[in-house]
C-alpha cells in the first residue's frame, strides 16, 4: 500500500519490541465478541490510476458551471480565482500544518490570520474581525447567539430577507437551544416593517444586504430601531464582492457582521468547503466565537503573531465557552487572503464595478424577453426575475438546453407562492455572448 | 560528531556563534513584513478591465468610503506568501505528532481529484439533475462509512469535529423531545478526559454538563456511570478509543446502562483512527459519532481547517437525521431539503456539506481498500505502541503498562525532579526539527504528553524520534536546564509573551501615527 512506509519486517521487529507476538493481541482491549473478524464490505484498493478513472468519470456526470452559461448564486459565486492562490495554499507548510497551537513554528500561519482579520475588519468596516468560521450561514447562528450572550435576550427577529438556508440554520439552533425566533414572511422587494417586529425581549435583528432576492438594504433605519429597543443589529452578506460597492456593515451601523467569503480566492466546490467571515465592535471581542490571532513579541523583542484570548474557548472554558467551534475554515481563509492581497481596494473596487455593470446588462437582456421582468429597483451582481413559466420547470427546460439559469426561489421556499421567481447572478466570469444564450434560450422557452 | 567528509552531522553542533544581521534575516529564515506595511492603494495584482458605460442600479446604496487595503503585483504576492510558509512546521517536512490530532500524511491525489472541475466547479444549487456525480460520490462515502462504523444512517452536511457534535447532540435531544422528554432530561455526562468541544457542545442547546471520573486505569467504568444517571440524563458523550490513548473496554456495559436508563450514547469519534476494521461503534452500542474526515481520512489540516465531521446515528436516531440527505427517485439521485413531514431536526448548514473534502476522503478509501485501511489502523496503533515501549523506562506512563491505541499518553512525574515542566521538554523537541505532541491533555493527567504517530512514520524515523526523544529526556534528568528553559533557539521564533497578547488584545493591524 503505497501510504503505508512500514514493511512486514519493520513490523515484525516492531511487535518483538512491544513484547507481542502478533498485532491483535494489542487490540485485546476490544472485547472479543465486538471485534470484526475479516474484512468489511468496501472495495478492495485501488492504483493511483485506478482512483482518477473511477473519480474522473464520476466528475464527468456533473455539469461544471465553467463550461456553460452560468448564472446561479443564492449564496455561492463563481469567480475568477488567480492561478498564484491556489498554488500557494497547496505549500505543504500551509495545507499540512495544523492549528497553530506551537506560535514559534507556525508564524507563516499566524501572521497570514493576523492579515486576514485586518482585512474582513476593513471589508466590513468593522473594529475586529476572527480568524474566520464554517461558512456565512454557520457565523449568521453563532451571531445570534453571540447577541443573546450581550443581550441576555433570547428572542431573534429574522429579516424576510435573509438566505432560506441561513435562516433554517440559525432557526434550527435557536429551537434546540430553547430561544424564540421570530421569522418574518419572506420579503421579495425589500418592503417589510422590520421596526415593528422588534420589542423589548429582542436580542437582535439579522439582515442581509444584498438580501437573498438580490436588493441592497438600508440598514441605517433598522440599526436605529434596534438600538432604541436595546438590540444588537446583525448585518449579513453571502456576497462579499459586494462590500467594494456598497456601502459596508460598519458604515451602517451594525453591532456585528457576518458573511460568506467563499467568493475571495474559493471555487464553488458544490458548497464547502467555504469560509465564514465574523466581525464586530472591539467592546464585544470577549464574546465573540472563534480563534483570534493577535500580536506580541518573542523574548528576543521581536514582532509575533499568537492565538490569544483563548480562555472564550472550548478547550480552555469548557461548557461556559462562547461557542463549541474548534477547527474552523484556515486554509480558505488563506486563500481569501491571497485573492485579497493581490486585489487590493482597487482591483476590489474595480471588480465590483464589472460585477454590477455585467448584471445591469444581464438585466436589460432578460427583461427584454417577452413576458420576463426585473422585480428589482437596486441590485449588486444578483436579482430576481419573474417568469409567465413556474420557476423550477423552466430551469430544467434551460439546463436541457445548456443554460443554467439561475435559482427557482421555490427550490429553498417552496410553499411561499413564489412559483414564478428565479434569482439570478452574473460575475466576471459571464460574458456577453452567455448573456445572449441566456436570453435567447429564456426567448425560446416562453 | 563527524561524517565521513568531514561534516558535522547535526547541525545543532556546526556553530552557536551570535546570529546578529543587518536584515534580521538568518539566511532561508527571512524576516517578513505586514502586507499593510508594503502594499500600496493603488496597486493591484489581477487585471481587470473597467467595463464600458453603464448605468447604475445601487442607487443609494454606493460605497464612498474607502476600504483601506493595499495591493501587491503578483510577483510581491508570491514572495510574501512563500516566505511565511517557511516559519511553518508541516507534516510534509517531518513528524508531527500531536495526539488526538492525527496528522497523517495527505496525498496529493487527493488534492488533484477535488480540482477536477467536476467536482471543484460546481454550484450547490444548480439542478439536480447536472450534478448526479456529486451525489452518488456523496452517497457512495455515506454507504462506506457506515459501513465500517456499523451504524444505520448519517448526516453529511457537518463543516467539521464539534459541528458533528452538535449534529449528534441535536439528533439526540430531538428524539428525547419526540418522546414528550425534552423538559425533564437535561444532563449530559461527559467524562473529565473528554475533548473541550464536547461540554461546549451540550450546554450550546441548553444541556447541562455532569462530570464523570476516570477510573484508575484511564477509562470509565460503567460504576461510575450508572451512579452518575438517573431520569434527568440525556446522553454520555464519550470518546473511544479515549483521550488517554485507551480503547473503552467496559464501552458496550455503559452503552446498556445508559439504553437502560432511557439515555443516548454519543461517542467522539475523533480517535477512528485506530479501529478502522478490527471495532464497529455499531456493535458497541453507539446512538451517534462523528467522524473527523481531516483525521481518519487524511484531508489536510490546513493551519486549521476546514474538516468535515458527517456523524453516524443508529436506528434510533436515524428518524431525526438533519436535511439535506440523499434519496433515490428511480435512476436518478435527489436531495430532500426541507423537514416538512418528516421527523427531520433541521438544518446544520446551508447547502449540502464539505464536498471538496468527501472527494479527498473517498480518494484515500478506495486508494486503501478495506485490508489496506485495517493495516493503517493496526500500523497507527502498533507505532504508538512501539514509542511507548521504547521511552517508558525513562518517562512516566499514568496508567502503568497497559498497551495503548493509537496514541501513547505520558506525565510529567518523571520531570519531578528536573525542576522543568512539560511544556519546557515541548519547546526542546522543537530545536530538534519535532513538532511537539499534545500536551497538557488531556487534563486528568499531570502535565500529559500526548503522542500520536500516525501509520505513515517509517520505521527509521520512528527510531530517531525515539532516539531524540530519549537523549532529551536523558539530558533533563541529568540535570542539562537551558537546552530546556531558553528552548526554542532556532526556530524563526523564540517563546512569545502570550500574556501580552491577550492583555492588551491587538487584533489587527493599524496604520501608526505621524511621529
Amino acid at each position: 500500500m503505497r501510504y503505508l512506509p512500514l514493511d512486514a519486517v519493520d513490523r515484525a521487529l516492531m511487535l518483538a519490541r512491544v513484547g507481542v507476538s502478533h498485532i491483535d493481541e494489542i487490540f485485546a482491549d476490544i472485547p472479543a465478541d465486538k471485534r470484526v473478524s475479516g474484512l468489511l464490505d468496501i472495495p478492495t484498493r485501488k492504483s493511483e490510476i485506478e482512483v482518477e478513472r473511477i473519480l474522473s468519470s464520476l466528475a464527468k456526470r456533473n455539469v461544471a458551471a465553467g463550461s456553460v452559461p452560468f448564472f446561479v448564486g443564492a449564496g455561492a459565486y463563481r469567480h475568477h480565482v488567480p492561478a498564484s492562490v491556489d498554488h500557494l495554499i497547496q505549500r505543504s507548510e500551509f495545507l499540512t500544518s495544523y492549528t497553530p497551537y506551537q506560535p514559534e513554528i507556525a508564524q507563516g500561519t499566524l501572521q497570514v490570520l493576523f492579515e486576514f482579520q485586518t482585512q474582513v475588519a476593513a471589508l466590513t468596516g468593522m473594529e475586529v474581525a476572527n480568524a474566520s468560521m464554517y461558512d456565512g450561514s454557520t457565523a449568521c447562528a453563532e451571531a445570534m447567539l453571540m447577541a443573546h450572550r450581550l443581550t441576555r435576550r433570547k428572542k431573534a427577529v429574522l429579516s424576510g430577507g435573509l438566505h432560506p438556508q441561513y435562516a433554517d440554520v440559525a432557526a434550527t439552533l435557536a429551537h434546540m437551544a430553547g430561544d424564540e425566533i421570530l421569522r418574518l414572511a419572506p420579503d421579495i422587494l425589500a418592503s417589510e416593517d422590520i421596526a415593528a417586529a422588534i420589542d423589548d425581549q429582542t436580542s437582535c435583528v439579522i439582515v442581509q444586504s444584498p438580501d437573498f432576492f438580490g436588493n441592497p438594504r438600508d440598514l441605517a433605519p433598522i440599526k436605529a430601531a434596534a438600538h432604541a429597543k436595546g438590540a444588537l443589529l446583525i448585518a449579513v452578506f453571502t456576497e462579499t464582492v459586494s462590500l467594494g460597492a456598497l456601502r459596508s456593515p460598519g458604515e451602517m451601523g451594525a453591532d456585528i457582521a457576518v458573511g460568506e467569503g467563499q467568493s475571495i480566492g474559493n471555487t464553488l466546490n458544490f458548497g464547502g468547503p467555504y469560509v465564514g467571515l465574523f466581525a464586530t465592535q472591539s467592546k464585544y471581542v470577549r464574546q465573540m466565537p472563534g480563534r483570534l490571532a493577535g500580536e506580541t513579541i518573542d523574548a528576543e523583542g521581536r514582532r509575533s503573531f499568537v492565538l490569544t484570548l483563548s480562555t472564550r474557548e472550548q478547550h480552555i472554558r469548557r461548557e461556559k465557552a462562547t461557542s463549541n467551534i474548534c477547527t474552523n475554515s484556515g486554509l480558505c481563509a488563506l486563500a481569501f487572503s491571497i485573492h485579497m492581497s493581490l486585489l487590493g481596494q482597487t482591483g476590489m473596487q474595480r471588480l465590483a464595478r464589472v460585477n454590477h455593470a455585467n448584471a445591469v446588462q444581464l438585466a436589460d437582456r432578460l427583461s427584454g424577453v417577452k413576458g420576463v421582468s426585473v422585480i428589482n429597483e437596486c441590485f449588486f451582481n444578483e436579482f430576481t426575475i419573474r417568469t409567465p413559466r413556474p420557476a423550477e420547470e423552466l430551469i430544467e427546460t434551460l439546463a436541457k438546453k445548456g443554460v443554467i439559469g439561475g435559482l427557482p426561489v421555490s427550490r429553498l421556499l417552496p410553499k411561499a407562492g413564489l412559483d414564478d421567481l428565479i434569482v439570478v447572478a452574473s460575475t466576471e466570469t459571464n460574458s456577453d455572448e452567455d448573456r445572449a444564450a441566456y436570453a435567447a434560450a429564456l426567448a425560446q422557452c416562453l | 560528531m563527524l561524517n565521513n567528509q568531514g561534516r558535522p552531522t547535526r547541525s545543532g553542533e556546526a556553530s552557536t556563534a551570535d546570529t546578529h544581521t543587518f536584515t534580521g534575516n538568518r539566511a532561508l529564515d527571512m524576516e517578513e513584513a505586514l502586507i499593510f506595511e508594503t502594499g500600496r492603494l493603488d496597486a493591484t495584482g489581477v487585471d481587470i478591465d473597467e467595463p464600458s458605460a453603464f448605468v447604475s442600479r445601487l442607487g443609494a446604496h454606493a460605497r464612498n468610503s474607502e476600504i483601506g487595503l493595499p495591493g501587491l503585483s503578483e510577483p510581491e504576492a508570491m514572495r510574501h506568501y512563500v516566505r511565511l510558509s517557511r516559519k511553518n512546521y508541516s507534516i510534509d517536512a517531518g513528524l508531527y505528532p500531536l495526539g488526538s490530532c492525527t496528522m497523517k500524511h495527505n496525498p496529493r491525489l487527493n488534492e488533484k481529484m477535488a480540482r477536477l472541475p467536476g467536482f471543484a466547479d460546481i454550484h450547490p444549487l444548480q439542478p439536480t439533475s447536472t450534478v448526479q456525480g456529486a451525489l452518488e460520490l456523496t452517497s457512495d462515502l455515506a454507504r462506506i462509512l457506515m459501513t465500517m462504523t456499523g451504524m444505520s444512517a448519517i448526516a453529511m452536511s457537518p463543516k467539521a469535529g464539534a459541528h458533528g457534535e452538535l449534529c449528534g447532540m441535536m439528533a439526540i435531544k430531538a428524539a428525547i423531545e419526540a418522546r414528550g422528554e425534552g423538559a425533564t432530561r437535561n444532563v449530559v455526562l461527559v467524562p473529565e478526559s473528554a475533548h473541550g468541544t464536547n461540554p461546549a457542545t451540550a450546554a450550546l442547546i441548553g444541556f447541562s454538563v455532569r462530570s464523570v471520573p476516570t477510573g484508575a486505569d484511564g477509562t470509565v467504568s460503567p460504576d461510575a456511570v450508572r451512579s452518575a444517571l438517573g431520569p434527568e440524563v440525556a446522553a454520555i458523550m464519550l470518546t473511544n478509543p479515549n483521550t488517554c490513548g485507551l480503547f473503552e473496554r467496559e464501552i458496550a456495559a455503559i452503552a446498556q446502562a445508559m439504553h437502560e436508563a432511557g439515555a443516548f450514547f454519543y461517542c467522539d469519534g475523533a480517535n477512528f483512527n485506530a479501529i478502522m476494521g478490527k471495532a464497529r461503534p455499531g456493535d458497541l452500542g453507539v446512538d451517534a459519532m462523528h467522524i473527523n474526515l481531516h483525521k481518519t481520512f487524511s484531508t489536510p489540516h490546513g493551519g486549521g481547517g476546514p474538516g468535515a465531521g458527517p456523524v453516524v446515528l443508529s436506528k434510533a436516531l436515524a428518524p431525526f437525521a438533519p436535511v439535506p440527505y440523499i434519496v433515490a427517485r428511480g435512476d436518478t439521485l435527489d436531495f430532500v431539503e426541507h423537514i416538512e413531514g418528516s421527523q427531520a431536526f433541521g438544518r446544520m448548514t446551508a447547502f449540502h456539506g464539505q464536498m471538496g473534502m468527501f472527494v479527498r476522503a473517498i480518494a484515500f478509501i478506495l486508494s486503501h481498500g478495506a485490508d489496506g485501511l485495517k493495516q493503517a489502523s493496526e500500523d497507527a496503533v502498533l507505532s504508538a505502541n512501539y514509542i511507548r515501549v521504547s521511552l517508558n523506562d525513562l518517562m512516566s506512563s499514568p496508567f502503568g503498562d497497559r498497551p495503548c491505541m493509537h496514541e501513547a499518553l505520558f506525565d510529567d512525574r518523571w520531570l519531578k525532579e528536573t525542576g522543568l515542566t512539560t511544556l519546557d521538554f515541548a519547546k526542546a523537541m522543537i530545536d530538534e526539527g519535532y513538532h511537539p505532541m499534545t500536551v497538557y491533555f488531556p487534563l486528568v493527567v499531570h502535565g500529559a504528553m500526548l503522542i500520536e504517530p500516525t501509520e505513515s512514520e517509517s520505521k527509521a524515523s520512528l527510531d530517531l524520534f525515539i532516539m531524540t526523544l530519549r537523549d532529551l529526556a536523558l539530558s533533563a534528568l541529568g540535570g542539562e536546564r537551558e537546552r530546556f528553559t531558553a528552548a526554542p533557539r532556532r526556530a524563526p521564533r523564540r517563546r512569545l509573551d502570550e500574556t501580552r497578547a491577550a492583555r492588551q488584545p491587538v487584533l489587527k493591524w493599524t496604520k501608526p501615527a505621524p511621529a
